[in-house]
Formats: C-alpha cells, structure tokens, sequence
C-alpha cells in the first residue's frame, strides 16, 4: 500500500488545524485587545 | 508565579513571550516537518507511515500536557486561589481540545496503512477519546459562571478530577492487551532509530512553542475581555 496519501492528511490535518486555531486566538485576542483601547477614560 | 499574580505585570510579560513563542515555534515545525518527510529516512518496517511519527507524537503530548496544565491551575485556583489560574486553565481548554483531537485524526490516519483499520476499542484510542470529551465538557462548564475570565469552583474541580485519566491514557498500552504499540520513549531511553527520533525533537519543541503562544493570546484575549465588562458594569451603575 502507498503510503504517501496517508503521510500527506496526517500532515495536512494537523498543520490546517494548527493554523486555524492559532489564527483564530490571534484574531480574537486582537478584537479583544481594541475593545480595551476603545473604552473611555476614566 | 505569585509573582504573576498580577494581571498588568504578567501582560508585560505575555506581549513579547507570544510573539517570540509563535515565530520560533512556526520556524521549528516548518524545519520539523521538512525533515519528517525529507530527511529521514523510511522505517525499515512501517516504511513511509511512520513519518506520521512527527506529527502525531507532538499532539498526543500537548493533548495531555494541555490537560495537566488545567489540573494545576486548578489546584493553584483552589487552593492558593491564584487569579491567573482560572484564566489560564480556561485558555489551555480549546487548543488543548484541537490537538486531542488531532491525535486521533492522524492516529487513525496512520492506523490504516499500518493495523488495516482507521479505529479499534483498544485502552489507549479510548481513553484518548474520552480526554477529547473531557476537553470538551471542560469548555461547556467554563463558558458558564466565570467570573472576571476565571472559571468556577465546581469547573476546576472537574478539571482536577479529569486528570484521573492521564495515568490511564499512559499506562493504558501496558495495562491492557492493545493494537497500539507500547510506549517507545521512556525516561530511560528510545526505542526507535536516532536516525528517525532527530526531526521529533524540532517537531515537539514548536508545536510545544506555538501552544504556549496561542495559550498566552487565549489569556490575552480573556483578560482584555473582563476589563470590558468591568468597565461596562460601572458605567452603568455609575
């Protein structure tokens, strides 16, 4: 059996979800963080 | 860590510490996986899937790292009531979550070259499973009842108790008759060929780096969320 399909999703699978999780705590810590800069002063 | 305590000081410290975790971490997997599929060389037995090795090994790690993190931050919650700990177990739940589940996706990619099928009830695809769940029932009880980004009592104490299964994810392919292969790295040496353990290291050190970024922009995140809140309540009390 080729392995190489395999070799490829497990990469794959690991290194889009890698992305998609850091990408998304990157964009929510952003949101966040504007949110702060938005507030008024006290 | 008392010393961290404080949220304004532990951000001064948590701004450079991401930047530095994700750029170093990103360049150590990308130098991880070029060598996993182009420097080392095929298994002499599972040929070309045991370069799955190099992926799967640094999930099965973070997930039950991830899991221990929540179990002492939820001690130092409970017991030192530390006011990061909550934050911090909180911000561990999802990644945590992400790489369980990658465990048993390229787990199960691996199994069917390797065994002839994607999934079997053995002690360790189980248990592993059921940390997924863990993960997942942490993360529901979380969103409910936290207070200035921490978590409540009763969810860090489920965080605590959930640590009973990582002795029985560890020793499940001692304990049991299991598909799954024993453990091959042990504090006492490796079992596998240096020729193909080497690119591990790089793979392990920048998933462990880049979980350590995404936890601290979690943390962030969490952080800057409750001074919203906080702020917004006393306008409106005001």
């Amino acid at each position: 059996m080729n392995a190489w399909p395999f070799v490829a999703a497990a990469y794959a699978v690991t290194l889009i979800a890698s992305a998609v999780i850091a990408g998304w705590s990157y964009v929510a810590m952003r949101r966040a963080e504007r949110a702060v800069e938005r507030l008024p002063r006290r | 860590m008392h010393a961290l305590a404080n949220p304004t000081r532990f951000l001064k410290l948590a701004r450079p510490l991401t930047t530095l975790f994700a750029v170093l971490g990103t360049l150590l997997i990308a130098y991880g996986c070029y060598a996993g599929l182009v420097l080392s060389p095929p298994d002499y037995r599972q040929g070309d899937s045991a370069r799955i090795l190099y992926v799967h090994v640094p999930a099965a790690w973070l997930a039950l790292g991830g899991w221990s993190g929540i179990a002492l931050a939820s001690v130092a919650q409970l017991v030192w009531r530390h006011p990061l700990a909550g934050v911090s177990a909180r911000a561990i739940a999802l990644p945590g979550a992400m790489f369980a589940a990658i465990c048993l996706a390229t787990g199960s990619i691996w199994g069917r070259p390797t065994w002839g099928t994607w999934w079997e009830w053995d002690g360790r695809m189980t248990s592993m499973l059921v940390l997924l769940f863990l993960y997942i029932g942490y993360i529901a009880l979380a969103a409910n009842g936290s207070e200035r980004g921490s978590v409540s009592r009763a969810t860090a104490i489920f965080g605590l108790l959930g640590a009973i299964n990582l002795p029985i994810i560890k020793y499940s392919v001692t304990w049991f008759q299991t598909l799954h292969q024993g453990p091959s790295i042990t504090l006492r040496g490796s079992s596998i060929a240096p020729e193909l353990l080497w690119p591990l290291a790089y793979t392990v050190a920048g998933f462990t780096l880049l979980f350590a970024a995404i936890v601290l922009m979690r943390m962030r995140a969490i952080l800057a969320t409750a001074k919203v809140e906080a702020r917004l309540a006393r306008l409106v009390a005001a």
